[in-house]
């Protein structure tokens, strides 16, 4: 059955190794949807986190072709159900009159966003949760009229003490 | 020690045990070429990197260790690059150098600057770019570490000139770590034993060999295997070799232009011992109909070629020679016998029926009849290469092999060009063999300037070209389903392969009648100097047996 997976892979943060992963997808003929990284607890290693689609066999093969990677540490599949996922999202809203103003503080108050960013004519907000959750505040902010999006992509952990760390050597 | 980039370089080759460098220098190698002025390590200078890749990769296959080659930055990288690829479809250590433009200059479209890392990521294991003279030592230990254990594969050194010309405090590492690379050599017993039960409750099993069991040395567990459960063999083009052809339970190869003993005995078994192999869909033909009664057992280092392309029943992640040890001491711990004598009798009787005919007298001559000869020629130990494409078919489906190494074919990639370069390889890995390439005429163009290396280093192999003026399997796919619209296949009348081998300093010789064969094979050895013989063979001589195109094993067609 075909659904949408998250990969975590732990890499050494070397130069090229973003595009080795990425590369290896698009060679592979793999779909992802999004794709981020950033720094861990350890030095010199980083996160990747990934989204994939494809059904159980597509994602054994991203793994397994991921983990051949030398520069790749670690593998894992968190399952989101079991997991904390979010996405941060920055959004530049038009806002032409003062009762537009205090719609868009109320939204964002409501989404427990922030506004980051105050001009005469537009406002900054920044909006953290799952993927369904930045969606739906986004469709809320259109109606006043969107200048610009930008979304980290997903970033995953599991909860409870499950981690996804580097083994021991 | 305090030392030159490249003398590191040099010393670090030096340390892992490196005799030969295939290549060519160029500007950004200047510095590395000054040291190797110097240098035991002995360099053969080829006419065209591709030939120096190929060169490389034939004396790794023949010798099973790394072969190394090297180019300068820009176009020297480039044209490095089908070797290398070449290489990795086909497991072969290899560990090329290149040169680059010095740090300051990366990424300024400088002269001859091009990014080989990146071109080269997807068809590399790794690659590596020299950040710092100190680090030389410990990227090299790596390079030749990570090409040559686990799946072997090619591994590319970038280095740029500045930091083959900067000086620094070098320390050489006995080993090395590498976080995120642990192969697994040892089966997980649980998989052998489920393997070993599923063998003996097995009436028609039939052992699949391929590349891996020639890459891990595991002819002689191979043999102990199917001596032991009765099954017959089959082998795949990389590994063809690693499993006696002459032995009574060979069937020979499978595949698109395999025999069809062995593409019946495939599709009628009732288990699939798979080892080292990736199912090539050259060797599956349509995978639905693949094996399709068949329990599969997959014994493979590397993990991701389980289930890639054919479902594996029992996988069994390690190395070719200790999992199959393994296996045969769980076997032999059980005392017990799978029933296999009527299926041994089927196979034998399809084997008996379905074998070829080569004792051809026909002018031009027919490509069965040369392949005889050139068997009966060689021993055991000598070592045939092929070029790509119904040469490399015929060579495949006819030429039996006993013994693993020596038969060298590009069967992932199916480069053209890179029989004769890789039999200049072999060669040099192995003197004392003969060596062969099978060519056609078509393939032979594509690397000939490397007669001139040849001739000049004295490496004095033979070039055999079943010489059609076509480009054959093209012209032969054309004539079964283009309705014969030879569309840009008529390779014309030049050149003249004799005068053309003349002219570098060869010995050159045509022949025309199957009576000439063996004398010419015999003048073509003895000739104290590199030889090509010209074959003229029956233009549109076909290679058959045949699986078309995306039909089953079964399927195939005479």
């Amino acid at each position: 059955m075909e659904k949408t997976h998250y990969i975590v892979a732990l890499v050494e943060d070397r130069p090229g190794v973003m595009q080795r992963v990425s590369g290896l997808l698009r060679k592979r003929n793999f779909n992802i949807d999004s794709i981020s990284v950033g720094a861990t607890e350890i030095p010199g290693i980083s996160r990747i986190t990934m989204t994939v689609r494809g059904d159980r066999v597509v994602l054994e093969q991203v793994m397994k072709q991921l983990n051949k990677l030398i520069e790749v540490v670690k593998v894992s599949e968190l399952n989101p159900k079991e997991s904390v996922v979010r996405e941060l999202a920055l959004i530049k809203v038009s806002v032409k009159s003062a009762d537009a103003r205090a719609e868009v503080v109320q939204y964002a108050n409501i989404f427990r966003g922030r506004i980051v960013d105050v001009a005469k004519r537009s406002m900054v907000v920044e909006i953290t949760g799952d993927e369904d959750k930045v969606n739906a505040f986004i469709e809320l902010m259109r109606s006043y009229g969107i200048k610009e999006i930008a979304r980290t992509g997903k970033t995953i952990m599991a909860r409870g003490t499950k981690t996804v760390a580097v083994r021991e050597q | 020690m305090r030392m030159t980039g490249a003398q590191a370089i040099v010393e670090a080759l030096r340390r892992e045990g490196v005799e030969v460098i295939f290549g060519i220098p160029g500007g950004a190698s200047i510095p590395l070429y000054d040291v190797l002025y110097d240098s035991d390590i002995r360099h053969i200078l080829t006419r065209h990197e591709q030939g120096a890749a190929h060169a490389a990769d034939g004396y790794a296959r023949a010798l099973g260790r790394a072969g190394v080659c090297s180019a300068t930055s820009g176009p020297g990288a480039t044209n490095l690059t089908t070797g290398i690829a070449t290489a990795y479809m086909d497991s072969s250590p290899v560990v090329a150098f290149t040169g680059q433009v010095a740090t300051p200059f990366i990424g300024r479209d400088a002269f001859q600057e091009t990014d080989v890392i990146g071109i080269t990521m997807p068809i590399t294991k790794h690659n590596f770019q020299i950040r710092s003279v100190a680090e030389i030592p410990e990227v090299i230990k790596k390079a030749f570490h990570i090409a040559q254990t686990g799946r072997p594969g090619p591994v590319l050194v970038d280095l740029p000139k500045d930091m083959q010309e900067g000086e620094a405090e070098v320390e050489f590492p006995e080993k090395v770590e590498i976080v995120g690379y642990k192969p697994t050599y040892e089966g997980h017993p649980r998989q052998v034993k489920a393997a070993a039960r599923a063998i003996l409750e097995a009436s028609r099993p039939v052992i699949l060999a391929g590349g891996g069991v020639i890459i891990s040395g595991a002819s002689q567990e191979l043999r102990e295997l199917a001596e032991l459960i009765m099954a017959p063999v089959v082998t795949t083009l990389m590994g063809k070799g690693s499993f006696p052809e002459s032995h009574p339970l060979a069937l020979g190869v499978l595949g698109m232009h395999g025999r069809k003993a062995a593409n019946y005995a495939v599709t009628d078994a009732d288990l699939l011992i798979a080892i080292g192999t990736r199912f090539s869909d050259r060797s599956t033909g349509m995978v639905s109909c693949f094996a399709p009664e068949a329990r599969v057992i997959h014994i493979d280092i590397d993990p991701a070629e389980i289930g890639k392309n054919v479902r594996a029943d029992i996988p069994v992640v390690g190395d070719a020679r200790r999992v199959l040890r393994q296996l045969i001491d769980v076997l032999r711990e059980m005392l017990r016998r799978a029933k296999t004598e009527q299926w041994v009798e089927k196979v034998q009787r399809w084997k008996k029926e379905f074998n070829p005919r080569m004792d051809y007298d026909d002018v031009p001559l027919k490509p069965q009849r040369i392949i005889k000869e050139i068997m009966d020629f060689l021993g055991e130990d000598d070592i045939v290469t092929t070029e790509v494409g119904q040469c490399q078919m015929w060579a495949h489906h006819y030429l039996g092999r006993t013994k693993p190494r020596t038969f060298i074919s590009s069967g992932g990639l199916g480069t053209m060009g890179f029989g004769f370069p890789a039999a200049m390889g072999a060669k040099v890995a192995r003197p004392e063999a003969k060596v062969i390439d099978i060519a056609g005429d078509g393939s032979f163009l594509m690397n000939i300037q490397e007669l001139a290396t040849v001739v000049e280093n004295e490496i004095n192999v033979v070039v055999a070209v079943f010489d059609n003026r076509y480009l054959g399997m093209v012209r032969q796919w054309q004539e079964l389903f283009y309705d014969r619209r030879y569309s840009a296949v008529g390779l014309g009348e030049t050149p003249d392969f004799v005068r053309v081998a003349q002219a570098f300093g060869a010995f050159g010789t045509a022949v025309e009648r199957p009576g000439e064969i063996r004398d010419a094979l015999r003048e073509a050895f003895d000739a104290g100097k590199p030889a090509v013989i010209d074959f003229l063979i029956d233009r549109e001589c076909n290679i058959f047996p045949m699986v078309p195109p995306g039909r089953c094993l079964k399927d195939i067609i005479e």
